[in-house]
């Protein structure tokens, strides 16, 4: 099971009204995803030389002044924006700094998302209740994914919840369940890239990010996973400006596409898109197996 | 005429309603139905349903004697163990559409997705667009017409069936062959084409039915691993 959504605005006038028409999509694939939600939301983009982090804690009381003190020896204009158990810091400071110093610093804290634009929200419980504690009704975002989990493979945790981070303003959610992610995961490892639990998407995640590094562009680290990643699967990648959506070449897990004038949307089930604008004269279809569907522009590795 | 709204009632209430009809003929007009699952499931009794709106997965299940229209795309399984009656969608079917339907008949207006008719135990299924890969797999009786293409691997592991295709056939499954049509075949096509409302020339169409090479066990088919050769 696992339900996958995707959002993705073409009319900016909709943008104030993302989180509205998305959240009630997420909480119709609670039956197909009950473990546990997520989200990774594209709004109010940083500028060039700002990253946008997204950091978590096991703690509904963070506080987050210690968080923002240790960051200000490493970067300048930091903004810090609790979101429940969560908060977004803006600052002008080099990834690998800001990483740094926070593992050396607040070693409780989860980094979900690093990019200019992404935020990554998830936890463990119902899609209802995620919403609701992230607030995500009320969000404006130029598009977003989102992900329902019935946990199969891995145990039902933040950590394993979707989306996952693949690198800079990159994510991933998944329907389905990869057969050769053990040996995978050794491989990437050995290729540097580093992974934190035994999820199988996880390791899908660390691929595409490895694909990325070695140059591809997404469509082609795509191709490339189409031949690498074995198993089951519908993907949605968020990316800066889109999303992709990639199917295997069996295409057993479900997954239907809407496109208006406004919008692209994608879900596991029809009745994600049920109550989208215009949607009784959207083009509708399903994606086709093994080929690679692109929103937005493309990005570039 | 009966109304029947899915806002106002639920998916078990609307079956329940279909399952408690006395006696054959009356009509029901199901509104608001939003992509829910298993609409429709279960009708024994020669009825007709409207379903306005695209239905989710496994519509029209358990089908007997009545008709339901679904005036919009089907998701998963559509008339999946149909035995009798029709069951007609006037857009598009996701994957195994009337997967192994006994008897009764399935039009898809527009496409249907991969393994269509797949388990096929003699009901008949007629596409007016293209089936999806591997349509027909591990068919055991019956018919499918395919007014336009045919996706990878048709008929695979193909046990009986006839399978009808106007269009392209990207390629065919194992145990399944082209077939010259006889008098009996082109007559029972041409009975589907009708019912359906379609005009085309039966002749047109080629027939592809099962070689019969998976009917016994073969060693030669075994695949051994590398190691133990």
């Amino acid at each position: 099971m696992c339900g996958i959504v995707g959002l993705y605005l073409k009319n900016p006038a909709l943008e104030p009204r993302l989180g509205e028409m998305f959240a009630p999509m997420l909480v119709a694939m609670s039956g197909r995803g009950p473990d546990s939600a997520g989200f990774a939301i594209y709004r109010r983009p940083a500028d060039d030389s700002t990253i946008k982090v997204t950091l978590q804690s096991t703690a509904i009381d963070r506080d987050w002044s210690a968080v923002q003190e240790s960051l200000g020896a490493v970067g300048d204009d930091i903004l810090v924006t609790p979101n429940a158990n969560a908060a977004v810091v803006e600052i002008k400071a080099g990834e690998q700094e800001i990483r740094d110093v926070l593992e050396k610093e607040h070693p409780d804290l989860r980094i979900m998302s690093i990019g200019h634009s992404i935020e990554i929200l998830k936890e463990a419980g119902l899609p209802v209740d995620i919403v609701a504690q992230y607030g995500l009704v009320g969000m404006s975002g130029s598009h977003i994914i989102g992900h329902t989990r019935m946990a199969t493979e891995s145990d039902v945790t933040t950590e394993g919840s979707h989306p996952f981070s693949t690198g800079m303003d990159l994510c991933l959610v998944h329907n389905g369940s990869f057969s050769n992610h053990n040996r995978l995961r050794e491989v990437l490892r050995r290729k540097g890239i580093q992974f934190e639990t035994d999820n199988d998407t996880e390791v899908a995640a660390g691929y595409l990010t490895w694909r990325l590094q070695e140059g591809d562009a997404l469509e082609e680290a795509l191709e490339h996973a189409l031949r690498d990643l074995d198993g089951f699967y519908t993907l949605a990648i968020g990316t800066k400006n889109g999303f992709a959506v990639l199917r295997d070449p069996i295409a057993c897990k479900p997954a239907v596409m809407a496109e208006t004038d406004d919008y692209v949307a994608i879900a596991s089930e029809y009745q994600s898109l049920a109550h989208l604008p215009g949607i009784e004269s959207a083009r509708l279809w399903e994606p086709e197996p093994a080929r690679v569907y692109v929103w937005g522009e493309q990005v570039a590795a | 005429m009966r109304n029947f709204d899915c806002d106002l009632h639920s998916v078990r209430e609307l079956n329940q309603a279909l399952h408690d009809v006395q006696s054959d003929g009356e009509s029901f007009n199901v509104l608001n139905v939003k992509g829910q699952h298993a609409l429709a499931c279960g009708i024994t009794h020669n009825i007709n349903v409207s379903l306005q709106g695209h239905a989710g997965y496994y519509c029209a299940g358990m089908h007997q004697r009545g008709t339901v229209t679904v005036h919009g795309n089907v998701g998963v399984g559509v008339a999946e163990n149909m035995m009798s009656g029709t069951v007609h969608v006037t857009g598009n079917a996701s994957q195994s559409a009337g997967a192994t339907a006994h008897g009764g008949l399935l039009i898809v207006d527009g496409d249907a997705a991969a393994r269509c008719g797949i388990s096929l135990k003699g009901g008949s299924i007629v596409v007016k667009g293209s089936v999806g890969h591997m349509s027909c797999f591990m068919a055991q009786a019956g018919t499918l017409v395919v007014c336009g293409d045919a996706g990878e691997a048709l008929g695979d592991s193909l046990y009986e069936t006839r399978i009808f295709v106007l269009g392209e056939v990207e390629s065919l499954g194992a145990g399944c062959e082209r077939k010259t049509s006889t008098a009996e075949d082109l007559s029972i096509l041409s009975d589907l084409l009708a019912k359906a409302e379609i005009d085309i020339d039966p002749a047109q169409f080629a027939q592809y039915g099962s070689d019969k090479s998976l009917y016994n066990f073969s060693v030669d088919n075994a695949v051994l691993p590398e190691v133990s050769r």
